[in-house]
Order: structure tokens, then sequence, then C-alpha cells
């Protein structure tokens, strides 16, 4: 157990230039572009951010810090992407982060007023990590346009909880709270609907699975791998490839450290 | 800790695998995946969100629907771009005609001015014959059509019909392996092909953005709009029924933008099979709300961001331009002038494209910029021994027909116009953006030799079938 620990503070601190406490939870912010991203990001953090740059990209990156019940959380904020299929360099970023940087809650704002194209992203996060809360932002405009959303029936098709909030008046603040120290600290854990695909494409995933399942290491979902190697996205098989390479280079420190 | 046992070779044959898969299936799985998580979403909400009254977000969609349909989409679009020409061209006769007597009278009057101060005989061609009728040239020309154009461009831009365009588009350009943005930069091309150039930063892809450089110039920007508009009425426009000349001519370049956007594809597709190989990339486009214009802000940002720019410049260049023309034009080696030595030398080229030397050298004298080609063009002809007094385009006709114009020689001028090398302003900013002399050389060199090859064959075709 400490040894991942200590595997998961190196990625984060030589893949992404993030270096957490020990004990601090790290928490993975995404949404799409005009979500109020960064409204939730400042009510959860305050005035305890820092910003730069993702290493060796030209994407801006804000880590902000709050504490709740005694436990320190580092709230890292992803690019606004509309998909984390790796299209662009921001794409890109978040998505690497999410999918190896492995922060122990990732939280999707999503846009209450257009939940159908918002999904999308929660979905396709969904896939990578069960750890995962969704934040249905911006309900107060959703009012007012005579929208209602069933948040618990929405939780239930999702099988992760969700929270309803209008971060510009703090509402739902509390709860996004309490949820987020409930499934970092693994109290509450998700069980994440297994997307319906059409049979073609589930035909080629099964095809695909075996050998995928020999090759990567659990925490990654290997019929994700399979959707991504589909779909012949270059750009992922350079990021697994290196981080592949990263594990197989630290799982040889351990073994050497053992000897 | 366990699991990671494989090496790295598993991971590329199981790339392998996948590879054979997705090309198997035609590489469509990417979209069909997506098209899945759609399906999943759209489920979702459908348990758990209600809505009432939608009130205006509906007839948005159902404008969307038609705008962007499959059977749609396209006749819209050319019926939306001929209209634009159409409107431009009957609008623009009247005040075009305007310009010019008033422009002409007052040369007149200049004239009149230099003799009483006894200016000598080459000052005042330097200065009037030269300088002042490039210049009268370029604003009576331009001036009308492009008041009337730009707002009208300016005026879909507002209404937020340009992202359905770009949404219609993707399609032909992932068929030709490159970005659907590109269909943004080619309407930023309209404008201006530097402009267009610039806006290809919004392409994230090294290798789509470099085909957007270097196939934006086939887009006709609006430095030879004046110069087509000009040659299709006067001569495709006068070959037509009375009445019907305006339609005519606005299909006629409607049809040579379709020219221009087709070639824009065959380069596309090309450069993406040769040196710039590789899979296009996808967006995602959000098709933004249809608004009402801000009248006021068109007329604005059309007039003053566009309009006068474009003629700022096209005055700048034009000026010396036309000065030097006259200079060149009134030298004399031997028994002729050095428009007529150089003219005479590129005359063997230019007619094997079905131009003659001095189109072809007005368009080389017109490398700084593509507004002063036509003026330069005249001075030539004038400048080589017929003084006319052109007031109007049907003695800009008799000018050209003098000058052994023929409709072939207007449809190749319509087609070099369309396809030739791109103006010093927008080689330079293809310099800035991709940061490389051999990428810029190649943005001067596949318009050139696309430009020979094509009016080369269609001369040598027309003669050889006897039609001219």
């Amino acid at each position: 157990m400490s040894m991942q620990v200590e595997n998961r503070s190196r990625v984060l601190r030589e893949h992404f230039g993030i270096a957490p406490d020990p004990g601090q939870y790290v928490i993975a912010l995404a949404g799409n572009p005009n979500v109020g991203k960064s409204t939730v990001f400042n009510a959860l953090t305050g005035l305890r951010q820092h910003t730069g740059n993702w290493p060796g990209k030209t994407v801006d990156n804000a880590q902000g810090t709050f504490t709740y019940r005694k436990k320190p959380f580092l709230l890292v904020d992803l690019p606004g992407t509309y998909s984390i299929l790796a299209h662009t360099v921001e794409e890109q970023v978040a998505r690497d982060f999410i999918c190896f940087g492995q922060p122990d809650a990732t939280l999707v704002v999503l846009d209450a007023t257009c939940l159908e194209r918002n999904l999308n992203l929660a979905l396709q996060t969904m896939e990578i990590t069960p750890n995962i809360v969704v934040c249905v932002n911006l309900m107060d405009e959703a009012r007012k346009k005579n929208i209602r959303i069933d948040i618990p029936a929405l939780e239930k098709e999702l099988g992760v909880p969700v929270v309803a909030a209008a971060a510009r008046n703090g509402e739902g603040l509390e709860t996004l709270r309490e949820t987020l120290y409930q499934v970092s600290s693994g109290a509450r854990v998700g069980r994440p609907r297994q997307l319906v695909y059409s049979p073609e494409v589930e035909a080629a995933v099964q095809q695909l699975l075996p050998n995928i399942q020999r090759l990567v290491d659990h925490k990654l979902s290997p019929r994700w791998i399979a959707l991504r190697l589909l779909d012949g996205d270059t750009a992922f098989i350079n990021s697994i490839s290196r981080h592949l390479d990263l594990q197989l280079a630290l799982e040889g420190l351990q073994e050497v450290a053992a000897i | 800790m366990s699991g990671i046992v494989k090496p790295m070779t598993t991971l590329a044959d199981v790339c392998a695998e996948a590879d054979i898969i997705r090309l198997n299936s035609n590489n469509t799985l990417g979209d069909k995946i997506v098209a899945d998580i759609y399906a999943n979403a759209e489920q979702i909400v459908g348990k758990s969100v209600t809505q009432k009254a939608q009130g205006k977000s509906t007839w948005d969609a159902r404008l969307d629907d038609v705008l962007t349909s499959r059977l749609f989409g396209y006749p819209i679009m050319l019926a939306l771009l001929s209209a634009v020409f159409w409107i431009t061209i009957e609008g623009a006769n009247v005040p075009s005609g305007m310009l010019a007597d008033a422009f002409f009278v007052f040369q007149d009057q200049l004239t009149e001015w230099f003799q009483l101060a006894g200016a000598p005989d080459w000052l005042h061609g330097v200065l009037v014959l030269g300088l002042y009728r490039g210049l009268a040239w370029v604003i009576s020309v331009m001036l009308p059509p492009m008041a009337i154009f730009f707002p009208l461009f300016t005026l879909l831009e507002d209404l937020g019909y340009l992202p359905r365009v770009a949404f219609n588009m993707d399609n032909m350009f992932k068929k030709s392996k490159a970005c659907g943005k590109q269909a943004l930069t080619m309407c930023m091309g309209f404008g201006c092909n530097a402009a267009g150039v610039v806006a290809c930063r919004i392409i994230d892809s090294p290798r789509e953005r470099l085909i957007a450089i270097l196939t934006n110039n086939f887009v006709p920007c609006n430095g030879r709009f004046p110069t087509l508009i000009a040659i299709a009425t006067i001569f495709i426009g006068g070959a037509a029924a009375t009445g019907l000349s305006s339609l005519t001519v606005s299909l006629a370049m409607t049809a040579t933008v379709l020219l221009g956007i087709a070639v824009t594809f065959a380069v596309s597709w090309s450069l993406s099979h040769t040196i710039l190989k590789g899979e296009p990339s996808s967006l995602v486009l959000e098709l933004p709300p249809y608004r009402l214009p801000q009248i006021g802000a068109v007329i604005y940002r059309s007039l003053i961001d566009r309009t006068l720019f474009v003629l700022k410049r096209a005055i700048i260049m034009a000026a010396p331009a036309g000065a030097i023309t006259w200079i060149l034009g009134n030298v004399y080696i031997g028994d002729m002038s050095i428009i007529g030595h150089l003219a005479s030398w590129l005359q063997p080229l230019g007619y094997a494209i079905g131009l003659d030397g001095f189109i072809l050298l007005a368009f080389i004298l017109g490398l700084p910029a593509n507004e002063i080609v036509v003026p330069i063009l005249l001075m030539c002809y004038l400048s080589s021994g017929y003084m006319l007094e052109f007031e109007s385009l049907e003695e800009l006709r008799s000018i050209l027909v003098a000058n052994g114009w023929t409709w072939l020689t207007a449809v190749n001028t319509m087609l070099f116009c369309l396809l030739h090398w791109p103006c010093t302003t927008t080689l330079l900013t293809a310099y800035k953006e991709s940061g490389s002399g051999k990428w810029t050389f190649l943005s001067f060199l596949i318009p050139t030799v696309i430009a020979f090859a094509v009016c080369f064959a269609v001369a040598q075709t027309a003669r050889g079938l006897g039609l001219a």
C-alpha cells in the first residue's frame, strides 16, 4: 500500500508538476467550458490558490486547497473541455491527469441548462474511474428556464453521487464538500453505469480485452483502453506507453529495494 | 502491485490488432463510439429531466435542422452566396459609374490646373495620368462592391450563419483529411488571405494548420473580388441577354468561388496523402444561438474595419505603382517603352496560358497587392498608345477588346486571378505563422503551378477545339 502511494506521488510530481502533502486528498475538477467550473473552484478553495502551467504545455493549471472535517484537500482545476478523447492539448491534459494521476476523486461540473450535451464528459470520465462526483451546476438558471432535473433519478441512472448546485449563490456547496469527502475517503463507492455500445463496437472490444487485461495494471479500465485503441487515438497510445514505462521502472526499483 | 508483466512489445501487438479491427470497419468505430455515448446521454436525460415550455429554442433547432440538413445545407449555402453576389453586382453598378464620372471630371480640372501652372508634360504624366488615374480606378471600381459585399458578409456572420457553414463543410474536410475549422479560416480568407492565414491558429494540429495555411489563397480575397466582378460583368454579363446579366454574373462568380473551394479540397487531399500525411482530428463546434444583428455594429465593422482598411492598402500600393507604371510605359529604350519590352518578353508564356504579356506583367507587378492588377493593366494598355477616356465598364470593355481580349482571355484572367500566387502580405504572414521558409515557398509555388497548369489546359483545349 505505501509503495502504491509513493508511486502515485512520484507520477503526480514528475508528469503533472503536482506535489500533494502526505495524507492530502487529490481531487480533479473537470467540466465543459462556461459551466461555472471556476466558480465552483473559487467557492471551494477561496484564496488558497496557486496557478501555473502543466509541465511542457502551454495550458494553464490552477491548484487550490481546502480543509473539510479536518482533512486537507488539493483541488486541481483541469482545462475546460467538451470531451476527454484527446483531440486537443487541453483534452489530452485533462484525460492524462484523470487517467494516470489517479486522483482520489474526480469532480465533473455540468451545466443544468444543457445537461444532455454535458453528460458526454461525465460518461467518458466514468469509464476511466469509479471515484467520481457529478455536480449539476447552474440550477438557478435551469429553474428560470423551467427545466426540472430529478437528481435522485439522475444519480440512479449514473450510479455515482450527484449534487445539485448553484455555485454563484453558494447553493449546494456544503453537500458537495461532504460528498467529495465521502468519495475520497472511500466511505462511498460509486458503481458507474456501464455504457451501452452498439453491437459492432462491443464485439471489437471483446476481441481486444483478453490481451489488454494481460498487459495493464488493473487500475486502468481495460475496456476503456480497448475503446481508445479502436478510436485510433495515437496521443493516448503515446501517453500509455510513457506511463507503462514509468511504472515498469518503478517496479524495477522496488525489486532492487526488496533484494 | 501485480499485472504489469508483459513489456512494450505486447502493447505494440495490441495496437496492431486494434488497428486491423479499426481499418476493417472503415475507420468508423471512433464515430460510432461518440454517437453511442451521446445515445446513452440522451437516454439518461430522458429519464431524469423534464422541461416545460421551451419557447424560442425550438425555432432555433428547426432552423438548424434545415440549414444544416444533408439535403438543403449545400443548396442554401450556394443560394445565399449567389444572392450576396447578385446584390453586390446589381447595387455596385450605379455608384461605380457615378464615382468614375466625378473622378474624371476632376481629372480634366487637374489637367487644366497643370497647364495653367505651366508644369512640364512629364510631371503631368506621372502625377495625373499615372498616379491620379490609378487611384481613381481603384476607388471607383473597388469601393462600391466592397461597401456592399462586406456589410452583407458581416450580416451573415452576425446572424450566426458561419458556424453552420463550418458544420456543413466539416464532412468534406474530413474526407480530404483536413480539419473542419479550415472552413472558418476560409471564411476569413474571403476578407483577406493574410487574415485567413493568421486565423489558422485556431487549428490545433500542426499538420492541419499547415494545410489550411497553404490552401487559404484559393479563396478569392477582397483584393481579387473587384477584378473578378469587373471582368465577369464585362465579358460574361455582356454576353447574356439583357435583364439576366446580373444574374449570370452572380452565377459566374459563385462558380468561380466554388472552383476555388474545389481546388482547396483537392490540394488539401493531395497534401494529406503526400508531404503532410496523417489522420484528421475532429472538432467540437458549438452552434451559437441565432441573433438579430446590430445594424450599427455591422456597418461600422464592415465599413471601417474592412472596406476602409482594404481601400487604404490599395491606395498606398496603387499610388506608387501607378506612377512607376507610367514611367515604365513612357521611358523608351530603342523604339519601345520598358513595359513594351517586358510585355513582349512575357508574351509567349502569356499567350500559352491564354493571357497576354501585359496581363502576366500586371499580375507580376501586382505581387504587393492584388488590388492593383487591373489598374496596372489599364495603365500598361493606355500608356502603349491608346488614350481613351474610360467612364464606365462599357468603355473598359472597349479598351480590353481593342487590346485583343476575347472571352477566352477573360476566362483565363479570372482563373489566373483566382488561383495565382498570394500577395506579399499573405506570404509574409505565412512565413510568420509557419516559421519556415520552406512552407512559405510552397505556399507560393503550389498556387503558381496550379494557376499556370489550369490556364494552360483551358487555353490549349479551347484553341484546339477551335472555340477561340
